[in-house]
C-alpha cells in the first residue's frame, strides 16, 4: 500500500520553475533517496513535503490524508537538517524532549523517551550537554534522535553526513539504516553522493534538472541505467558513443571497431549514432571468447585506488575505464602500452534517450 | 619603531585623560560641602532626599517597563523580517532610526497634540494615561538601540533552521519565539535593554514636558537650585549605570551557554 503519495508536484519560484510534475509513491517502511547533482530540486521536493515550501501544482498525500496545504507543525513529519540544527540554548535532553513537550506528554514518559532514545544513537551518557559541547557526528545522532522521538510518520534527512568526515559518514549511514529498518520508518533521505544512495536505499530517485530520470532499486539505476545521465551519475560508468550498424542484429561499431550488442537495438536505424555504457568492473584485459566483445586500445592512465586499480584505456577518440583487482601477484600493464579489452556482451547497455 | 609606539600611547593617555578629569573634578568636588575637609555630606543629602528615592524609582520602573515592551516589540518584528520579509529590512532599518533623526520635543509636541484631553485617545487626562503615554515614548526612543543590538542577535543564529526544526517539532509560534528565539538571543536583548535603561534613567525632555516625576527633571531641578548635590548626583547615576553594565556582564556570561563561533 502506497504510505506517501506524491502527484504531479510542481514549484517554481518567480518565472524558474525548479520541479516539474514530479510523481513517486512510497511504501510505508521504504527507504527512497533522492539522487542528483547540486540544484537539482531535491531540497525543494523535500520541504514541500515537510510543508516549509508551499507546492505551486500537485499534490502529497501521507497516509491517506492530504498533507498539501498543511502547515509543518500539523504533518507529523521529522526532519534532519545538514546544519543539524540543534537548539543551542538547550541541553542534549532538552533537545530531544522539545517535540514531546510541545505534544504535552507526562514527564515521566518524556524522561523514559529521551533514555531510549539516548541508547538508541548509541550516546547514553551525554544527556547533560550542550551541542557545542559535541562533534558534529554526536550532534547529527541527537538531531535524529530529537526527530525520531515524537514517532513522525515520515522522517526526512537532507544531506545529513554532507559536513561529517569520510568515516563517520560511512558509519553514521549504516546506523542510520539500520535504525530505520528497527523502528520501520517511512524515509526518505537526499543526497548528492550515489554510494550513500546506493548502500542505504530500497529505492533510488535520480533526479535532474526538477525532474525523476529513473526511480527504481539500487541495482537497477546501477545496472540498467535508463538515461545517459542516469548512466553517467550513478556510478563511475564508461559511457560511449557507438554507431548503429545493424538495428535488427545490435551490431554496432565503437571507434570503428564492431561489437556485438546482447539485444536488437530498438527504434534506431543503421547509421544512427546511440549511447552505450560499459560498467568498469565488467572490462577485463584479454582476448575475447565465445559471447564477449573486444576492444582495442592503449593505456593512458593507471590509478591505484587501494583493492582496486582503475585504468583508464583509450580507444580512438574515446577513453573506457576497467577496474582490476590489486592482486600483487598479476602485473598489470603500464601507460602507453597496447592492451585488448573484452566484455560479456550482456554488459553492454544501449541508453535510451540519446 | 619607537615612534609608532609612542602614538597609540599618546591617543589612549588623552582618551584616558578627557574621560577622567572630569569624573576626578566632579568627585573632588563632590566631597567639599563641608568647608575645609572632605566629607560625604552631598551624598547624605541626596539619598535621603525623598524626592531623589520617589523619582529615581519611578524612572527605574518606566525603564523596566519600557525594555518589556520594546522587547516585545522589537523581537517579533525583527525575527519575521528575517525569517519572512527580508526585502522590508531596508525600511524598518530606517524606521527604527527615526527617532534619532527626530528631536525628542517634536515626537512630545506630536504626542501632546494627538493625545490631549479633546483627542479621541486621551491619554494625558490622567497620571496613568500620561505614564502609559511616557513608556511608549520611551520605547521609541529606544527603538534604534534595540533593534540593532537584537538584528545582530538574530543573524548570529540560523533563524530559519531553527525555526523549522521546530515548527516540524509540532511547536506553535509563541513556543518558537519563546522557548528558541528568545533565549538564543538574550545577550543581544541584554545589551539592548541596558542601553534602553540608561536612555530612560537620564531622559529630561519627554518626562519635563509631559510633567511626569522621572529622575531627569529632578536632576535638573536640583542642578539648577543646588551646589554640591549635582555633582554627587552626577557621580551616583554614574556608578548606577556602571554597576548595570558590570551585572549584564555578569549575566551575559553565567547563565546557560554560548555558541563559540
Ligand atoms: N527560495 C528560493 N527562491 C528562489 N530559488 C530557489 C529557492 N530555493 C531554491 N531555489 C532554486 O531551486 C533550485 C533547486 O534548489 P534545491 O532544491 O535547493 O536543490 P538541491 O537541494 O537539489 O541542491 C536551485 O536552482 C535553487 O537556486
Ligand atoms: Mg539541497
Amino acid at each position: 500500500m502506497t504510505f506517501i503519495d506524491i502527484r504531479n508536484l510542481r514549484k517554481s519560484f518567480g518565472p524558474a520553475t525548479v520541479v516539474h510534475d514530479f510523481a513517486l509513491a512510497v511504501e510505508r517502511g521504504e527507504f527512497v533517496s533522492f539522487l542528483g547533482p547540486s540544484g537539482c530540486g531535491k531540497t525543494t521536493i523535500l520541504r514541500m513535503i515537510a510543508g516549509f515550501e508551499t507546492a505551486s501544482a500537485g499534490s502529497i498525500t501521507i497516509d491517506g490524508q492530504e498533507v498539501t496545504d498543511l502547515p509543518p507543525a500539523k504533518r507529523n513529519v521529522g526532519m534532519v537538517f545538514q546544519a543539524y540544527a540543534l537548539f543551542p540554548n538547550m541541553t542534549v535532553a532538552q533537545n530531544i524532549a522539545f517535540g514531546l513537550r510541545v505534544a504535552r506528554r507526562g514527564p515521566d514518559e518524556i524522561a523514559a523517551r529521551v533514555e531510549e532514545m539516548l541508547r538508541l544513537i548509541k550516546l547514553p551518557d551525554i544527556a547533560g550537554r550542550y551541542p557545542y559541547q559535541l562533534s558534529g557526528g554526536q550532534q547529527q545522532r541527537v538531531a535524529l534522535a530529537r526527530a525520531i522521538a515524537v514517532k513522525p510518520q515520515v522522517l526526512l534527512l537532507d544531506e545529513p553526513l554532507s559536513a561529517l568526515d569520510a568515516k563517520i559518514r560511512v558509519s553514521l549511514r549504516e546506523e542510520i539504516r539500520s535504525l530505520q529498518k528497527d523502528l520501520g520508518i517511512t524515509t526518505i533521505f537526499v543526497t548528492h553522493d550515489q554510494e550513500e544512495a546506493l548502500s542505504m536505499s530500497d529505492r533510488v530517485v535520480v533526479m535532474n534538472e526538477g525532474r525523476a530520470e529513473q526511480i527504481g532499486t539500487p541495482f537497477e539505476v546501477y545496472n540498467y541505467p535508463r538515461t545517459r545521465f542516469v548512466a553517467s551519475f550513478v556510478g563511475t560508468l564508461n559511457i560511449l558513443t557507438a554507431t548503429v550498424i545493424d538495428a535488427e542484429n545490435g551490431r554496432l561499431a565503437i571507434d570503428g571497431r564492431e561489437v556485438l550488442a546482447a539485444h536488437t537495438v530498438e527504434g534506431r536505424a543503421s547509421g544512427d549514432t546511440v549511447t552505450v555504457a560499459l560498467r568498469p568492473e565488467a572490462v577485463t584485459f584479454g582476448e575475447a571468447a565465445d559471447g564477449r566483445d573486444e576492444l582495442a586500445g592503449t593505456v593512458e592512465a593507471v590509478s591505484f585506488l587501494g583493492a582496486v586499480v582503475r585504468i583508464r584505456v583509450r580507444l580512438e577518440s574515446q577513453t573506457v575505464s576497467l577496474d582490476a583487482f590489486n592482486q600483487p601477484a598479476v602485473r598489470l600493464p603500464a601507460a602507453g602500452e597496447p592492451v585488448t579489452l573484452c566484455f560479456a556482451r550482456d554488459d553492454l547497455l544501449v541508453v535510451a534517450g540519446g | 619603531m619607537k615612534a609608532s609606539r609612542i602614538g597609540p600611547w599618546i591617543a589612549v593617555t588623552l582618551g584616558a585623560l578627557y574621560f577622567l578629569v572630569p569624573l576626578i573634578g566632579t568627585f573632588e568636588f563632590s566631597l567639599r560641602m563641608r568647608r575645609g575637609t572632605y566629607s560625604f555630606d552631598a551624598y547624605r543629602i541626596v539619598l535621603g532626599d525623598p524626592n531623589f528615592q520617589a523619582s529615581f524609582l519611578y524612572s527605574v520602573v518606566l525603564a523596566l517597563a519600557t525594555i518589556v515592551v520594546g522587547t516585545l516589540l522589537v523581537v517579533p518584528t525583527a525575527y519575521w523580517v528575517q525569517l519572512r520579509l527580508p526585502k522590508l529590512r531596508p525600511l524598518v532599518e530606517f524606521v527604527t532610526l527615526l527617532p534619532l533623526v527626530i528631536p525628542a520635543i517634536v515626537i512630545v509636541f506630536g504626542y501632546l497634540r494627538l493625545y490631549n484631553s479633546q483627542s479621541i485617545l486621551p491619554l494625558t487626562d490622567s497620571s496613568r494615561g500620561t505614564d502609559l503615554l511616557l513608556t511608549f515614548g520611551y520605547v521609541t526612543l529606544a527603538l534604534p538601540y534595540l533593534y540593532r543590538s537584537v538584528d545582530t542577535g538574530l543573524r548570529a543564529i540560523d533563524v530559519r533552521t531553527l525555526t523549522e526544526a521546530a515548527e516540524s517539532l509540532g511547536a506553535s509560534w509563541s513556543t518558537i519565539l519563546f522557548k528558541v528565539i528568545f533565549p538564543n538571543i538574550r545577550s543581544a536583548i541584554l545589551s539592548g535593554a541596558f542601553l534602553t535603561f540608561a536612555i530612560v534613567i537620564g531622559e529630561f525632555t519627554f518626562a519635563s514636558l509631559l510633567n511626569r516625576p522621572a529622575f531627569g527633571p529632578y536632576l535638573q531641578l536640583v542642578g539648577a537650585n543646588r551646589a554640591y548635590e549635582p555633582a554627587a548626583l552626577a557621580i551616583i547615576a554614574f556608578v548606577v549605570t556602571w554597576a548595570c553594565m558590570g551585572l549584564i556582564q555578569v549575566f551575559g556570561a553565567a547563565r546557560g551557554p554560548t555558541q563559540p563561533k
